[in-house]
């Protein structure tokens, strides 16, 4: 069963064999706002854990997307730089980022369950 | 110093505003719908922004008024009839904006719309140079509410019947609940629209009545969209001290009556009139789907740097990033290949005319 955890920047990831998917929680769009942009990392480039790999844009300002583990990139979903809106619409299923060989999978320890990052999600925002 | 808060703060909470701080108010960023839909609502029907911060200046009392005024604004106001307005600016003595503003002329004097940034300042700088001559009245007993879009007329028209014959620019009191109200026909959006002082014990009910007719509120998330479309300036990111109104390309404001005569700053800009400027507000459009915000470095193809973006976000009507900002003068005709640096990449793009989105009152056009 793949393992689905979330990092205090907002993205979740999911683990299956070597491979993770990375993207933005549903509660980062919320804050967010309307999506009009999205650059992602470039197919077979590394990437460093918590290092920047992409950029969204609301209309009212631009955030970086972080890695929350170090790895490849072996896939990035050109459906949300072609129309950034699907990241609003379901951000944690079709609307991923991008996609990592996974170099280290113990760095997949530090980072929050499902119930912990809901429980930060609300303490941060409040 | 505690947050202010406008008379329609409770309707903000009730229509699920995320609120902020602005200008020292606690003010909607955006309810419930976000920034596009709010937007697109603006510009396909009608849509209703608390304007409540903004600064309503009365001036009234004495004949030299009018004279005196001009000694200070490069409006031409002997010539204004009662209930016209016109955009104008107060500056400083080197031409500087220190707020750009619109002057409408009362029964008894005149009313001046300030930014809520600058209201407080404005008020004593203009008090200062009247010489205390005349009845300054910063009135806070009033809120203000811009209703805006096509439908605008036809939603306000019910409430307050009458106002449809209102040409644009122009002002006339009107009745509601047995108060009076001052409307104006104005905006910043680039829409057909209205402006509305009223009471702030008649606000709240005023605004659910155009709510209860189809409009729905915006917030100044899409009120900022709304007027880059529209090729309007912000006071602070488009205007400021340092940036005359001939730079800022509102050269069309200044009538040409009032060139020769005397005012804050007029000598700058009569040297500006006939020598030219430096640099020039320019509208701008990348080529592709990168947004350059304020502060952006703008270079010519020797990657030098040639100027500055003061305003950037994606139009959510020309489905498109725009942008404006000054450039060195030789760079400003439209068509110029520039390059936006953005996050280290340069960007191209190019100047491009304003506005961005053109209304042609029958249907939108658009410009990019």
């Amino acid at each position: 069963m793949s393992e689905v955890k979330y990092s205090k920047e907002h993205e979740w990831i999911k683990l299956d064999g070597e491979e993770v998917t990375i993207g933005i929680t549903k509660h980062a769009t919320e804050m967010l706002g309307d999506i009009v942009f999205a650059e992602l990392p470039e197919k077979g480039s590394n990437v460093d854990k918590d290092g920047t790999a992409g950029v969204v844009e609301s209309t009212k300002a631009a955030s970086d997307v972080y890695t929350p583990v170090s790895g490849e990139v072996i896939d990035t979903n050109q459906m949300i730089v072609d129309d950034p809106s699907k990241i609003n619409e379901d951000p944690e299923e079709s609307a991923w980022f991008f996609k990592l060989k996974i170099k280290d999978k113990s760095e997949m320890d530090s980072l929050m369950s499902k119930e912990e990052y809901e429980k930060f999600a609300k303490e941060t925002s409040a | 110093m505690s947050i202010k808060k406008t008379s329609l703060n409770n309707l903000h909470i009730k229509y699920g505003a995320k609120l902020v701080e602005f200008a020292g108010y606690q003010m909607p960023i955006q309810y419930k719908d976000g920034i596009i839909q709010e937007h697109k609502y603006t510009r396909s029907h009608s849509g209703i922004f608390d304007v409540s911060h903004m600064g309503q200046l009365f001036i009234s009392g004495g004949d030299d008024l009018t004279n005196d005024l001009e000694k200070i604004f490069p409006a031409d106001l002997k010539k204004l009839k009662t209930n016209q307005s016109k955009y104008s600016f107060l500056m400083n003595n080197k031409g500087g904006i220190q707020d750009d503003l619109i002057i409408t002329k009362t029964s008894d004097g005149f009313l001046i719309i300030l930014n809520a940034a600058c209201k407080y300042n404005d008020y004593e700088v203009i008090k200062s140079k009247l010489d205390n001559q005349y009845k300054l009245n910063l009135d806070e007993s009033l809120s203000l509410i811009a209703l805006q879009g096509p439908e605008a007329k036809n939603v306000l028209n019910k409430v307050i019947p009458g106002c449809d014959s209102l040409k644009f620019m122009n002002g006339n009191n009107y009745v509601y609940k047995n108060e009076k109200v001052y409307i104006t026909r104005s905006g910043y959006t680039g829409e057909d629209g209205f402006e509305i002082s009223i009471k702030h014990s008649d606000a709240e009910t005023f605004v659910e009545s155009l709510i209860e007719n189809g409009s729905k509120l915006i917030g100044l998330g899409a009120r900022d969209t709304l007027r880059m479309e529209a090729g309007l300036c912000l006071y602070g990111n488009d205007l400021d001290n340092d940036t005359s109104p001939i730079e800022a390309n509102l050269k069309w404001a200044i009538p040409k009556s009032r060139i020769e005569t005397e005012f804050v700053g007029s000598e700058v800009l009569k040297n500006q009139f006939q020598s030219g400027v430096k640099k020039l507000r320019v509208g701008i459009k990348p080529d592709s789907k990168v947004i350059a915000r304020g502060n952006t470095k703008i270079y010519n193809d020797k990657n030098q740097e040639i100027g500055k973006v003061t305003s950037g976000t994606f139009g959510p009507s020309v489905e498109h990033p725009i942008a404006m900002g000054y450039v060195d003068n030789s760079y400003s005709t439209v068509n110029t290949k520039i390059f936006l640096e953005v996050r280290g990449k340069k960007i191209p793009a190019n100047i491009c005319n304003l506005p961005f989105y053109k209304k042609n009152y029958v249907k939108g056009e658009i410009n990019v």
